[in-house]
């Protein structure tokens, strides 16, 4: 017979190697991507699969002479954070404006922002589509700054504008007495103080942009298309390249994946936009 | 020189009247303090006179110049808030500088009252933390500072005391007193307890229901309460109100008859005063004693004793169930549920109108209006 | 969805206009009063007031209008394309046909399973990832070793693009020959299963669940810190054992916090493509086609515009009724508590 305190800690132990269980589960496609990425084309396919190999960075290095890796990547990258560059020069005034000067629409107006992320993409697929090509924004970078920049303002909005509430308004008025202007008690008071929140606002739309894959499926070819379409490319040739598209998965992963561990904490916050803390 | 005077200032909030015409003159180097209980409009008469909300209608003056509608920065003010409001990523230094450094004042002169403030607060070893690696009564200290280094003609306070524990805010309370000599400032304090009222202030502005109830020194409120609201809300504990009848009133005494049974004479201006009028005693725990039962007129039940050592406060009961509160010696030992004997000191004792407006006693300071 | 915000606009500059007459009246009232120096003018608080109102509709519009844009052009666009005949691959006449297109789109042999297959799709994602995700985030709650490893590997899939997630899916880990599952089917003596040709949709959910289990894991998980402790002690000591706890306590503290999943999850679930357009394709036949997916195939596959619009506007008309019943659901809670 168990003494209380000897099955409290049986009870914890039991449930912590659940957790671990579960979590190991649910981890593991991820660390399978990143083991088959360092097998041999060979190994990656054979049957069963194997836990144990001696690993090589061939994948690796054979990147690039498959597909223009860094064409890609670079495409990500300026997409990416182009777009988060002008979703905040237009979420952070807009957020400050119904932070500060709140007035009787300021939640009818947060609401409405919300509601075009219910817009479902095909809705405006076409015409979208049709307009890029008449425009010649179609595959090009330009054209997914455009888009992303616009899917992701009301997050960001809704996200800036719950860490600006949260700033005590005496804190402002202290500024005013002290003789600040508007532009000056934004960038003196506001800004330095809110650093946090408005660079967990960057990673969420750098994360969001990032992984991206029904516009950038849709409106790219080649010459602006960023990782999720290498990636899609490689779904053609079933089987053969399982190590090669494993290693390109792995490469066009890890950055957003470490930026996501790095503000997981900040992000729920703007992912639930402010309802959850 | 800087002295304040508030014409006929009213605010209107989303339809509500909060302060429903306020007249209040502050002269120079005085320590006033708007006290009154939560919803007065104390702190919204403090943000109006800051410029931090907008007048309605009335006017404020400066030493002669209208600051109605000037920008709080343009006022000559500052304020410490409640919250202390400090500037977290700044630090003691720089926000105690930042409206120097905005206002674009020499750098050497900066450092130099900032030093000077920091003298005065004990903040010189403090200089180059964050407000998040101070106790609370160093944010408040740096608050203090931060206002000090401006050298306004006015200084504000929004119940700074209130986030403090009851030891620091009795030493807070020293220093801002200390520091109010020391300065030779004017100083307007908002503040919802009725002690720091009482030790601090110069003049004392008793708000209720966004108007001035009384203004006057701290033993003006405590001797000559103008109505029933600053003698209930001036001295701890509370005034204890009795029920009462005029049976008679001449122009130098009245006498009346207690609900409660016992008559007394008191010296006061009855002129105003009709025969059978309902009026209302008010009598100070500290001015009543408690004797033996046979021989007084007035019996009450004791209900609850406690015993501070000094003193030894009763809560006793009326026949009629009013209550009032006994000051009694410190060795003072009641037995509860006992009947004893009242007897007030007539002479400080305090009578109120059917309306609550106190009736005039000797010596009494005229009020303004 | 909501009025757009453009109609209130000329409302705000009227406010302001008759803020400007209130404080005309008031000055006059002044002009009354003993005369000191008076100051007025640009530095005065009304009239910074009345400065900064414009200043805060002028940082709103831009973020505003761009939405509005975003939202009215392409959306006109979708419904005159719905009504006219209009295929890129026979230019020319786009006549008027009415809602022929939505007649043809409705009763395409693609709709129903579509609509179906977009229905299980949300659906059963959503109640995997929510049941997951509450189960996971109690569990998570208690302290044990390695817990913040525990918490990274469990959010981690939140972060992996959809292509990536969907190929090392199919080929890594499904594959009826190769994949771990098989091998795991055969350790266990089973006949590996072709997930792919046997339940197509079976295996997008299953990708779908993994990708979203985090997200509701994530949220959750932050939602259970704030529970407060004494509730539970208290629960405890009025003789609730764990079950009666996590009914009575633990559940309706995460009430809330799941209508966000849910919602969110909506959002995002209803146009489910990458994950069908680097697996199946859309099939077998119309087995793993969801609406976005049709209107897709449509659209820049068929390159009936026409056609791929009405779809689209149904598409939209069904979001739209999501949207409806989950911001009166949950939208007024989100404004409430900032």
């Amino acid at each position: 017979m168990l003494s209380l305190k000897q099955a409290r800690q049986l009870q914890t132990v039991l449930l912590g190697l659940l957790a671990w269980g579960v979590a190991l589960l649910i981890f593991f496609p991820i660390f399978w991507m990143v083991l088959t990425s360092f097998k041999t084309e060979i190994d990656a396919f054979s049957t069963p699969p194997q836990l144990f190999f001696s690993p090589t960075l061939e994948n690796y290095l054979q990147i690039d002479s498959r597909s223009d890796y860094f064409h890609f990547a670079w495409n990500s990258v300026v997409v990416s954070f182009g777009s988060t560059l002008f979703g905040m020069l237009l979420a952070v005034p807009a957020a400050y404006s119904m932070a500060f000067f709140e007035s009787k629409r300021t939640k009818s107006t947060l609401l409405w922002m919300l509601s075009t992320k219910m817009l479902p993409p095909v809705g405006v697929l076409v015409p979208i589509y049709l307009l890029f090509k008449d425009s010649g924004l179609l595959d090009t970078k330009v054209g997914l700054v455009i888009i992303y920049t616009l899917i992701n303002l009301p997050i960001m909005v809704w996200m800036i504008y719950t860490y600006f509430k949260e700033i005590p308004k005496d804190i402002l008025e202290a500024a005013r007495l002290d003789g600040a202007t508007a532009t000056q008690e934004i960038t003196q008071v506001l800004l330095p103080i809110s650093k946090g929140g408005l660079a967990s606002t960057v990673l969420l739309s750098l994360i969001l942009s990032w992984n991206e894959a029904f516009w950038s499926l849709n409106l790219t070819a080649s010459s602006a298309a960023p990782l999720t379409a290498l990636v899609a490319s490689y779904s053609s040739p079933e089987g053969l390249f399982w190590a090669k598209l494993s290693a390109v998965s792995t490469l066009a992963c890890a950055p957003i994946l470490i930026f996501g561990w790095l503000s997981q904490k900040q992000l729920v916050r703007g992912l639930s936009f402010g309802a959850v803390k | 020189m800087s002295d304040l005077k508030i014409r006929n200032l009213k605010k209107v909030f989303e339809g509500l009247e909060i302060i429903k015409g306020v007249n209040l003159d502050i002269n120079d180097h005085e320590f006033v303090v708007f006290v009154g209980p939560s919803g007065c409009g104390k702190s919204t008469l403090l943000r109006l006179i800051a410029g931090l909300e907008e007048v309605t209608s009335g006017s404020i003056y400066l030493d002669d110049r209208e600051i109605t509608d000037l920008a709080p920065a343009k006022r000559d003010l500052a304020m410490v808030f409640q919250s202390y409001a400090l500037y977290p990523h700044k630090t003691v230094r720089k926000n105690m500088s930042f409206a120097l450094d905005l206002a674009g004042v020499d750098k050497a002169v900066i450092d130099q009252k900032v030093n000077d403030a920091a003298r005065i607060l004990e903040l010189d070893h403090l200089l180059d933390r964050k407000p998040k690696a101070l106790s609370g009564g160093q944010r408040q200290r740096v608050a203090i500072g931060r206002a000090i280094v401006r050298q306004p003609k006015v200084f504000l306070f929004d119940e700074p005391l209130s986030n403090l524990d009851a030891a620091l805010r009795v030493q807070m309370r020293l220093e801002l007193a200390r520091l109010h000599q020391e300065l030779n400032a004017t100083m307007i304090y908002v503040t919802h307890d009725q002690v720091e009222a009482m030790t601090l202030a110069d003049k004392v502005v008793v708000l209720n229901g966004g108007r001035i109830e009384q203004v006057g020194s701290p033993l003006e409120l405590y001797h000559y309460p103008v109505n029933q609201f600053v003698a209930g809300f001036i001295g701890t504990p509370k005034m204890a109100f009795l029920k009462a009848r005029v049976k008679g009133a001449s122009p130098h005494s009245v006498s009346l008859t207690l609900e409660c049974g016992p008559e007394y004479t008191l010296e006061l201006d009855g002129s105003q005063l009709n025969v059978g009028e309902e009026v209302t005693l008010g009598v100070r725990p500290e001015h009543i004693q408690v004797t033996q039962s046979a021989d007084s007129p007035f019996k009450v039940h004791l209900d609850v004793a406690e015993h501070l050592g000094a003193d030894t406060y009763c809560y006793v009961k009326a026949s009629t169930g009013e209550t009032l509160t006994v000051r009694a010696p410190g060795d003072f030992e009641p037995g509860l549920g006992d009947q004893v004997g009242l007897q007030p000191d007539l002479a400080r004792c305090h009578l109120f109108d059917g309306q609550g407006v106190a009736i005039p006693k000797p010596g009494a300071p005229a009020q303004a209006a | 969805m909501e009025t757009p915000r453009s109609l209130s606009f000329p409302r705000a500059s009227l406010s302001n206009k008759d803020k400007r007459a209130n404080r005309m009246s008031t000055s006059s009232i002044r002009a009354g009063s003993p005369a000191v120096h008076t100051t007025s003018g640009p530095s005065s608080v009304q009239g910074e007031h009345r400065r900064k109102n414009r200043i805060g509709l002028a940082m709103l519009s831009p973020s505003v209008l761009v939405l509005l844009i975003w939202m009215a052009v392409p959306l006109a666009m979708t419904i005159y394309f719905s009504l006219i005949r209009y295929n890129l691959l026979y230019p020319g006449d786009n006549e008027f046909v009415g809602l022929e297109n939505y007649y043809y789109f409705l009763t395409d042999a693609g709709f129903t399973s579509g609509a179906l297959n977009t229905l299980w799709l949300v659906g059963s994602v959503l109640l995997i990832s929510v049941i997951a995700g509450v189960l996971i985030a109690v569990l998570v709650d208690n302290a044990f070793w390695g817990r913040g490893i525990v918490r990274v590997m469990l959010i981690s899939p939140f972060f992996i693009m959809p292509t990536v997630s969907a190929l090392v899916w199919k080929n890594l880990l499904l594959h009826p020959v190769s994949g771990v599952f098989a091998a795991v089917w055969r350790f266990f003596g089973a006949t590996p299963i072709d997930w792919f040709s046997e339940y197509p949709l079976g295996a997008i959910i299953m990708i779908v669940s993994w990708q979203w289990i985090p997200f509701a894991v994530l949220i959750l998980m932050t939602a259970m810190q704030s529970l407060d402790q004494e509730q539970k002690d208290a629960a405890r000591l009025d003789g609730a054992g764990p079950i009666n706890v996590f009914i009575h306590i633990t559940l309706p503290h995460l009430a809330r916090p799941i209508a966000v999943v849910v919602m969110i999850e909506t959002i995002f679930l209803l146009s489910i493509f990458a994950e069908i357009f680097t697996t199946t394709g859309g099939g077998p036949g119309y087995e793993t086609t969801n609406l976005a997916f049709l209107i897709y195939t449509q659209a820049l596959l068929q390159f009936d515009v026409g056609m791929a619009s009405s779809g689209g506007l149904i598409a939209v008309v069904i979001a739209n009724i999501a949207a409806f019943l989950l911001i009166r659901m949950i939208g007024k809670n989100l404004t409430d508590k900032s």
